[in-house]
């Protein structure tokens, strides 16, 4: 029987399409547990692929023939040893190009909206990962909001695009993922944003991302507004695009909130993340379509991809968002808080420009869910 | 240094690899004796360690020096509830009140990996000829993993007319208490 080879971007169709897959993860139990390719409509078998080196015979009632079935592993070798073992047996397989490495790092760009005088807005979906970009594009320029670090999938969308990248902002110092956003402005020439109160440590140059900045792309002068939100961060900063997108970064997700403690300073940064939460956003129009830097479960995917929500229904269904008691919301987000992101700590060094790991160590500090929410 | 039966070369070799070289290699090894797999694949300690446990093996760790990853790997640890046939014992949790030695029994590389702080170490296949590193005046308290090693190191010890002499049970498998370790 023939083997197949799937990239991510196929697996990442059959996810946003509401597919069916039957995915046959030869990880180990662990690394399953901790993190696997979630879908909607997928199933799952989990057996390590070192008990499969005698034969996979006592598998094989357990696989579908009726449907497709992918076998996965962390980084490809082991997904081919055993898709060749089942290809002898008969079965007609597929396995992942790259692994779960190909996975947590596949970006799938997805419009989110056309925008006043030809803008777009786009969302680039980390499926693996769970990290949301965003580029906003008008008159031949772009700018760029939390990149991941895989910058070339940004600058070659921007050239496909025939748009010149000028402007890259993070909303926050990011904790659970390295950012592409000094690359991408190092290599095309961008001025490169920062909120003052998230860098003091940092060890590069950068502009000044403050409240009230609003900067102009392209010839149609989309604007774009920064919005002083802390809570997540000291310097967590939202954005309003056209008037008509919230992009909250790691402040408000679709259904939760962001954690004030990755910093170590839970207790200081809770009362901003409540200002933030219940008094700056609830003088934003209720209208704005929020556009959050993360998802936590593929249930906050919209049909197309997308993952947004529009602000007034947050404030309704957002558990985060109807916390009345403030001791409450204190308890809420400094108590119980679910495990803090894979080497959270040295992300945020790498992101201060404070260590330089090669590619493959950036990788392993990636590995895993992100975990910047509470719920 | 930590003394194993055979080394397996692994390194530069990508996941399945490690795992199905060292299936193989341990294959030629004797039931007890130990295997450095040297590997630099970061992913072959998580996998080696449950792959070995799946089969009966008995990982017991892993040194990094630079980029390379020293596992080391027992064969076929699940010993066998054998009947032990050594009479004076002494239980595990009274050994630590007590004066005399404590003669781990167990291969190096399992000493190296965790053991009683003051512990003396002669792997069970050197004790006959280490006897005269022995004081016979001494008590000496005989442990292994389990106690079926330290069992039969205890009766070549009386044989050898050390009188002094008790098998501790449980063995290292139960010990909570501190370990000090030589990697």
């Amino acid at each position: 029987m023939t083997i197949s080879k799937w990239t991510a971007a196929q697996v990442a169709r059959k996810v946003i399409d509401n597919e069916e897959l039957f995915i046959l993860d030869v990880r180990n139990k662990d690394a399953f547990e901790d993190w696997k390719i979630e879908g909607h409509k997928f199933e799952y078998l989990n057996i390590p692929y070192f008990e499969l080196l005698d034969g996979v015979e006592k598998i094989l009632p357990q696989l579908p023939t009726n449907k497709d079935v992918i076998v996965v592993c962390a980084k490809e070798g082991s997904s081919v040893m055993v898709a060749e073992m089942l290809s002898e047996a008969g079965r007609e397989v597929a396995y992942l190009e790259g692994g779960m490495k190909s996975w947590s790092s596949y970006l799938e760009p997805i419009k989110v909206a056309d925008l006043e005088n030809g803008g777009e807005l786009y969302q680039f979906v980390r499926l693996g990962k769970g990290c949301l970009s965003y580029m906003v594009t008008s008159g031949g320029e772009a700018a760029i909001i939390d990149a991941v670090r895989f910058s070339d999938v940004f600058t070659n969308f921007a050239k496909e695009k025939g748009v010149q990248i000028k402007h890259v902002f993070d909303t926050h110092l990011h904790a659970d993922h390295i950012s592409g956003g000094r690359d991408i402005a190092a290599e095309t020439g961008a001025t490169y944003y920062l909120p003052p109160k998230d860098a003091t440590e940092v060890v590069f140059d950068y502009t000044p991302l403050t409240d009230g900045l609003n900067v102009k792309i392209g010839a149609t002068q989309m604007d774009v507004n920064a919005l002083y939100s802390p809570g997540h961060t000291i310097g967590s900063t939202s954005f309003v695009i056209d008037n008509q997108y919230l992009l909250t970064g790691d402040i408000l997700f679709v259904d939760s909130i962001g954690r004030p403690d990755l910093a170590g300073l839970a207790e200081d940064w809770v009362g901003d993340l409540r200002e933030t939460l219940y008094t700056r956003y609830r003088e934003l129009a209720e209208d704005l379509i929020v556009l959050p830097a993360h998802f936590m479960t593929i249930d906050e995917l919209n049909e197309d991809g997308t993952v947004a929500r529009r602000l007034g229904d947050l404030f309704k269904e957002n558990h985060g968002l109807n916390i009345e008691d403030e001791d409450e919301f204190r308890r809420t987000v400094t108590e119980n808080l679910p495990p803090q992101p894979n080497a959270y700590e040295q992300i945020r060094q790498v992101n201060m420009g404070k260590i330089a790991p090669s590619h493959d160590e950036q990788t392993e500090m990636e590995i895993g869910p992100n975990r910047c929410a509470v719920r | 240094m930590i003394q194993v039966n055979m080394q397996l070369d692994a390194k530069g070799l990508a996941c399945p690899m490690p795992v199905v070289r060292t299936k193989k290699a341990i294959a030629d090894l004797r039931e007890g004796q130990v295997l450095e797999v040297q590997a630099t694949d970061k992913g072959s300690k998580a996998d080696l360690a449950a792959w070995a446990n799946s089969v009966g093996h008995q990982y017991l760790g892993t040194v990094e020096e630079g980029d390379v990853l020293y596992h080391y790997i027992r064969k076929g640890s699940n010993e066998p509830e054998v009947e032990k046939n050594f009479k004076h014992t002494v239980s595990l949790n009274e050994i630590e009140s007590r004066n005399g030695l404590i003669l781990d029994v167990r291969e190096s590389a399992e000493y190296a990996f965790g053991h009683i702080e003051g512990a003396k170490s002669i792997p069970i296949g050197e004790l006959e000829s280490r006897l005269e590193e022995l004081d016979r005046e001494q008590e000496i308290y005989v442990i292994c993993r389990t106690g079926n090693r330290s069992d039969l190191a205890a009766q070549l010890l009386a044989k050898n007319g050390f009188t002094k002499v008790y098998n501790v049970l449980p063995g290292m498998d139960e010990w909570n208490g501190k370990i000090k370790k030589e990697i």
